[in-house]
């Protein structure tokens, strides 16, 4: 099956990486996309604060896009995406009444959204669909010698009524099932439900810094050699602002250090990447001793 | 059916006492609470054990604690549905409150909040002849908020309210709208002005948890989203977080995509010239990976057809 590939205004933005990785992922893993030109920004839900049926419209237009594509199902590369365009979908799909009006104003472009698509994160896709065996088989590289910390991001956690957990439960324990796939000890900690903070970042940035020091705090002091996250913005605050964070919260202002991996990047790692190729040295916070460990200490997978 | 509890237990009057988890296992009918099981444990196995309960029936608003977790009416959970095959059902007090014993939380900062956003009617004008009438259709979608129990479960999960007590939380902030929004209310614009500081609307990070476990669909955080907007339309529009929301949707508007980096300009305020500087290192930062977001964006193919929509939607609406 071919996806239609969203892959967000953050990793064509502020994470490049994030967008080099999943293209280099994909292709190993023989999942074949079409990437959405036409696409605008979900919202990622501030636009919803403004005014709610204008972010399920742009949203709802980019379902009819993909529909008229004949495309089945939209790959998503980051948690917000996700759940804001879930929930858009979850909106129109219970309230008739509600998707004519939303239709209506998409329908001078020649769009029409008739409910035929499916929204999914790649972690989904990989957990419910590929199959973490089918994903083993492209690993090259145990990573036994490493301890992650998953950190979901809010949006593919809650609101649970949009995001179809009680059909797909292995979606909410979906990163473990991929740190686990990939040989690593996973870290686990309460904090990889809550916020990263980045919403509040340019409103209340004591706070938010707070939010980033506990969670990346939290996890460095239970071992973990990296964090990895399926959501950019959530990476964003998490590398971009670690540092400052720790100067202002931790004892001492002493640094963290935790580099923080976007999801495809982990596989990756796994599949014998190297750091360049997965954009690893684009992070603030820097991943050299952990690109140092894998080729080190990572065994080689035997087939 | 065969259920194991951990339990939490904490009694301060113990000298040294530390938090520590006890499990019990209990046989229970297939449709027990996990209340059900907490007052079997006191009443068969520990009578020391403390728990909080009243009505058992969803209503009093007494009983929420973290299973598993997530904040919950212990009355309201059925063991069946968190005990996955046979997992032990892990039971904690509510969190951001103190422990009293066990299960029980001291509830203070809870009740000080909503003491704080004034709770009760503020009418203006002459008191008429009889009640104030509010109209039927003026009321309705305030049921929603008025269904609050006072549980305080979406006060333990809040994650604003982790990292911040000054945070006004979302029980009081939803108790809040209920007469921001209410139409015989006079006090509307001050009470808006209010939530618009330090502490308030702005202050919510949108994770959603409030809404994920409130047992009664109050949905605080759409509550308080509704009370920026109302903010904004007010004239309170000087704050770093109103400036966020225009500039997004400036941004998305014009481009079709998001801007970051007009984002971080735009709300921390042009003339904020200390706030601007601050950014400087972090950017300089991205600056030096290769990576600062091209301060004049990204913009997609179809960007008119993304204006067109925002205008039909925007006319439409108010
Ligand atoms: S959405 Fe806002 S009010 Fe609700 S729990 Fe999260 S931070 Fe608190
Ligand atoms: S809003 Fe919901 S969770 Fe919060 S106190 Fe009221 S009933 Fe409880
Ligand atoms: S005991 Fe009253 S709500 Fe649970």
């Amino acid at each position: 099956m071919k996806y239609a590939w969203w892959p967000g205004c953050v990793a064509r933005g502020g994470t490049p990486e994030l967008y080099t990785s999943t293209v280099a992922v994909l292709k190993r893993l023989g999942i074949e996309v079409e990437e959405m030109h036409d696409f605008s920004c979900t919202g990622a839900g501030v636009l919803q604060e403004r005014n709610l049926k204008l972010g399920d419209a742009l949203n709802i237009r980019n379902f009819a896009i993909a529909e008229k594509m004949g495309l089945k199902e939209i790959m998503t590369i980051c948690s917000t995406c996700q759940g804001v365009m879930g929930q858009a979908h979850w909106r129109v799909m219970r309230d008739p009444e509600y998707l004519r009006e939303i239709n209506a104003t998409i329908a001078e472009e020649g769009l029409e959204y008739m409910g035929g698509v499916v929204v999914k994160h790649l972690v989904w896709i990989l957990v419910e669909e590929y199959g973490v065996e089918e994903l083993k088989k492209h690993f090259t590289r145990n990573l036994s010698c490493l301890r992650v910390a998953p950190f979901y991001g809010c949006y593919i956690l809650r609101p649970t009524n949009s995001l179809g957990f009680e059909k797909a439960p292995a979606r909410e324990t979906s990163l473990e099932a991929v740190i686990a796939a990939t040989g690593a000890e996973v870290v686990d900690f309460r904090g990889k439900k809550a916020c990263c903070g980045l919403p509040i970042l340019l409103i209340n940035q004591e706070n938010s810094l707070k939010m980033v020091a506990q969670h990346t705090g939290t996890a460095k002091d239970l071992g973990a050699d990296a964090m990895v996250t399926p959501c950019p913005l959530c990476h964003l605050n998490l590398d971009g602002y670690q540092d400052k964070a720790a100067s202002k919260n931790r004892p001492g202002g002493q640094r963290i250090n935790l580099p923080i991996l976007h999801f495809p990047q982990l596989l990756g790692l796994a599949m014998g990447m190297g750091p360049e190729e997965l954009g690893m040295p684009k992070h603030i916070v820097g991943t050299r001793e952990l690109a140092a460990t894998v080729r080190q200490k990572a065994t080689v997978v035997n087939r | 059916m065969q259920a194991t509890v951990r339990v939490r237990r904490f009694n301060p009057e113990q000298p040294g006492a530390q938090p520590r988890f006890e499990e019990f296992a209990l046989e229970v009918p297939q449709n027990t609470t996990v209340l059900d099981a907490l007052i079997k444990i006191r009443e068969d196995t520990d009578g020391t054990f403390g728990v909080r309960c009243s009505c058992r029936a969803s209503i009093c608003g007494s009983c929420a604690m973290r299973v598993n977790g997530q904040a919950k009416l212990a009355c309201k959970t059925k063991i069946i549905d968190v005990a996955s095959n046979g997992q032990p059902v892990i039971v904690e007090p509510m969190g951001n409150m103190p422990v009293i014993k066990d299960l029980i939380t001291d509830m203070t900062i809870f009740w000080d909040k909503v003491r704080q956003v004034e709770p009760y009617l503020q009418p203006e004008g002459p008191e008429p002849q009889g009640e104030y009438i509010a109209s039927n259709e003026s009321m309705n979608h305030l049921v929603g908020v008025m269904n609050c129990i006072m549980c305080g479960a979406c006060v333990s999960d809040c994650t604003s309210l982790a990292v911040d007590k000054n945070f006004i939380a979302p029980a009081a902030l939803a108790k809040a709208y209920r007469f921001v929004a209410d139409p015989r209310d006079g006090a509307k614009k001050r009470r808006l002005g209010m939530l618009n500081e330090y502490g308030g609307v702005w202050d919510c990070t949108r994770c959603m948890y409030c809404i994920e476990v409130c047992p009664k669909g109050v949905a605080p955080m759409d509550r308080i989203m509704k009370m920026r907007d109302l903010a904004m339309q007010h004239g309170y529009n000087n704050t770093a977080g109103a400036r966020h929301t225009e500039s997004f949707a400036r941004s998305v508007k014009s481009d079709g995509l998001l801007n970051e980096t007009r984002l971080a300009i735009d709300s921390t305020g042009l003339l904020n010239i200390p706030g601007q500087l601050a950014q400087v290192p972090i950017g300089i930062k991205t600056l030096m990976k290769g990576k600062l977001p091209n301060p004049l964006g990204h913009k997609i193919p179809a960007r008119k057809r993304i204006k067109k929509v925002f205008e039909k939607v925007e006319d439409g609406k108010r």
